[in-house]
């Protein structure tokens, strides 16, 4: 058994009827109405619980939880730099382990959370977390995956989905709006073969709190790369984020897996997968593509759920399990 | 009691950093600052210290990790030079505003293009306004005792902020000197065991590093002005009692026989002791020559340095670091104002040189007092000067 098996062997999932009511994440922050990404990093602190220190990356949720004096912040909470999230947090949790070794300090269950946006993670704090993860330090990195620097006023990161509309890839006549694939942030963390790695979408709360409350378990560097719907970004309406959020799995477009000790779970099978261009036309990013783009989109979801099945184990006739359906 | 031994002074810095009993170090390595990390990773290998050594994968993270561990409630230290002080260089500014007491030693180097890994003071100027206290060492011995002021000085109450100790590249931290290390009671005695003002702690939760909207951002960098100056007096009580212990004292301004000088030379770091030798050469053969020497190079000391200097009609101040196109060097642009928000205009050149690793003799120096007499006597305009220059 892994260290991750190991250390989750006597796991207890969340029951949606009995979430805590602790909220290390308060509210009377200025969030955008309708944001679902602090809705998940709300549900990452309910799960994760107040005997935790959390850094933020710069971005939408440094700056809508902040502005001095005031702090929606329950928990320690420290914000240093865009790009370094994951090395900021590496020395907080060097400090407690220096200092409970040195017994000057009695504190060794304390949670060390570092967070930031695609961009924070995927492309400008790359370096920062890759270093953190490799060097095995006891922390949760999350990344809170809106598709785009939002916070800068949408533009495109390497986490913007292809065809997608931002003010930095806009569609025009020799361009489709972004002309890249998203980069496969989860991959790319599980590539370091630390002890856990999931992905995880606010529209199935109690799957996302599980794997926070994982995450923090596990020995050693957890990451948990989360959907995080932005209407203001994605021009749709405030109301949708948890329905977008609960379309994007339905339609393959983001699986919900974790990899515990390098093995790939599928948490949530689509028996019956919703046409992708249901999820691309519920936002209007995407309104300018056309149906051969979008048949093109559609044939590499499909071939790419086929392979994260075969990293999984399953083949693709299979149907959901019972306990995840509770969610659905 | 602690006897004098001749070793590597980045060695010597090593095992100072160790005798301050620090928490976490993190550090990338980079030329010519690499021993001093080397040799602290061995002593916590070796079980003699006990912290934490994070490798990180780049100096930006070196200084994220030394912020983090710092607000975590850490002793932190780490060392850089040039090209690695330049990437990390954001984050220094945001260790400072937060007011967390690191300690960091600086290999000076040069910075390119083209790429160089000698010495000289650019990386020093570039991070002149991140608001750290910036000491500037001579020798070995001083760099040792300068680490220990750093670590006592950053984390009083009073101060709170990071301290920088610069030690020139390869002309100190490679060179063998006698170095007298205390033992770890007398260092002990110095340095109280750090217990911060505040720390990330979930039993007592606080946001540190919020948003500053304009309406607070003037106040907040006000504030932090006035707690930078504010530090001088306890880095001079420091000092002092530094040196009621060991018998080494320290002052911001060094002079060297300035109490009859026409002409004093204005150094920072190891060419110093260089001007030294050239000033009594110079003295023997009846010219009024001294020399002062920076110290504390933030805050600057500028009271100080005006009663090291105000005796004499004419100063060279030497500068190691280029400052394209403006009037003189960095610390020129110091000595100027020192002088004359106070009124006092003595013939001041300015001599750029060191750059890159080129050396500067005692032949120049002696050099430098001849042409600031004549060029003072011929009426010459001031300016500034690159020396040793093949044209």
């Amino acid at each position: 058994m892994g260290i991750a098996a190991e250390a989750l062997k006597d796991f207890k999932s969340f029951r949606l009827k009995e979430l805590p009511e602790v909220e290390p994440l308060g509210s009377g922050h200025r969030a955008c109405q309708g944001c679902g990404e602090i809705l998940a990093l709300r549900q990452v602190m309910k799960a994760i619980g107040s005997n935790s220190i959390v850094c933020s990356a710069t971005g939408c949720m440094e700056i809508v939880t902040s502005p001095f004096p005031q702090t929606a912040w329950n928990v320690p909470w420290l914000h240093v730099a865009f790009e370094n999230a994951a090395a900021v947090i590496s020395g907080v949790e060097a400090a407690y382990k220096a200092l409970n070794r040195k017994g000057r300090i009695d504190q060794p269950d304390v949670v060390f959370i570092g967070y930031g946006g695609d961009g924070a993670t995927a492309d400008i704090g790359l370096q920062a977390l890759s270093g953190a993860l490799e060097r095995g330090h006891n922390i949760v990195y999350v990344c809170l995956d809106n598709e785009a620097y939002m916070n800068t006023g949408i533009q495109r990161s390497s986490s913007t989905p292809y065809g997608a509309m931002t003010t930095t890839s806009p569609p025009g006549k020799k361009s489709i709006g972004q002309s890249t694939w998203k980069k496969n942030m989860a991959a790319v963390a599980a590539a370091h073969e630390i002890p856990y790695v999931a992905t995880a979408s606010p529209g199935y709360p109690v799957d996302l709190m599980n794997k926070a409350k994982k995450a923090a378990l596990v020995p050693g560097p957890a990451y948990l790369h989360i959907y995080s719907p932005c209407p203001t970004g994605w021009r749709c309406d405030p109301s949708v984020a948890v329905s977008v959020s609960k379309l994007v799995v339905q339609s393959k477009v983001f699986p919900l897996f974790e990899v515990i000790d390098g093995h790939w779970t599928l948490s949530r099978k689509i028996a019956k997968p919703k046409p992708v261009s249901e999820y691309l036309k519920s936002q209007r990013r995407f309104r300018h593509l056309t149906e051969s783009d979008i048949q093109f989109i559609q044939e590499r979801i499909d071939a790419e759920y086929e392979e994260l099945l075969t990293r999984c184990g399953l083949k693709s006739d299979g149907g959901e399990s019972k306990e995840e359906k509770k969610e659905g | 009691m602690s006897k004098r031994v001749g070793m590597e002074v980045s060695i010597a810095a090593a095992e100072a950093v160790a005798l301050a009993n620090v928490d976490v170090i993190a550090a990338y390595p980079i030329t010519p600052q690499t021993h001093i990390v080397e040799h602290l990773s061995e002593i916590v290998a070796d079980g003699h210290l006990d912290a934490e050594f994070v490798p990180v994968e780049s100096e930006h993270s070196a200084m994220s990790c030394c912020v983090g561990a710092a607000a975590g409630g850490a002793r932190t230290f780490t060392s850089t030079s040039s090209q690695g002080y330049a990437l990390m260089s954001e984050i220094c500014y945001i260790a400072s505003s937060l007011r967390l007491p690191i300690v960091m030693a600086v290999a000076n180097r040069a910075l390119s293009a083209p790429i160089s890994i000698w010495n000289d003071h650019a990386d020093m100027m570039m991070s002149r306004d991140t608001c750290w206290i910036q000491t500037v060492a001579e020798n070995g011995q001083e760099v040792v005792d300068l680490l220990f002021h750093a670590f006592r000085t950053g984390e009083d109450r009073r101060v709170l902020f990071p301290v920088i100790v610069n030690l020139d590249g390869f002309i100190l931290t490679h060179m063998i000197e006698p170095i007298i290390l205390p033992d770890q009671e007398e260092v002990d005695r110095y340095l109280k065991p750090y217990e911060p003002q505040m720390r990330l702690d979930p039993r007592n939760p606080f946001t540190m590093g919020p948003v500053g909207m304009p309406e607070v951002y003037t106040e907040v960098k006000k504030a932090q002005d006035e707690a930078f100056k504010a530090s001088y007096p306890v880095i001079l009580e420091a000092w002092k009692e530094f040196g009621d212990q060991f018998g080494r004292y320290y002052k911001p301004v060094e002079a060297y026989k300035t109490e009859d000088a026409e002409t004093i030379l204005v150094t920072m770091g190891s060419i110093s002791e260089t001007a030294m030798t050239s000033i009594d050469a110079m003295r023997e053969s009846g010219k009024k020559v001294g020399l002062v020497r920076i110290r504390l190079w933030r805050p600057f000391p500028f009271d100080d340095f005006f009663d090291a200097v105000k005796g004499a009609k004419r100063l060279v101040v030497v500068d190691r670091a280029m400052s394209f196109s403006g009037g003189c060097g960095p610390v020129c642009v110091e000595v100027k104002s020192a002088l004359y928000d106070r009124g006092h205009y003595p013939y001041i050149h300015n001599v750029l040189g060191g750059l890159g690793g080129r050396d500067v003799t005692v032949e120049n120096f002696a050099e430098m007092a001849d042409d600031v007499v004549r060029a003072h006597e011929t009426g010459a305009p001031m300016g500034y000067e690159i020396i040793n220059v093949r044209e």
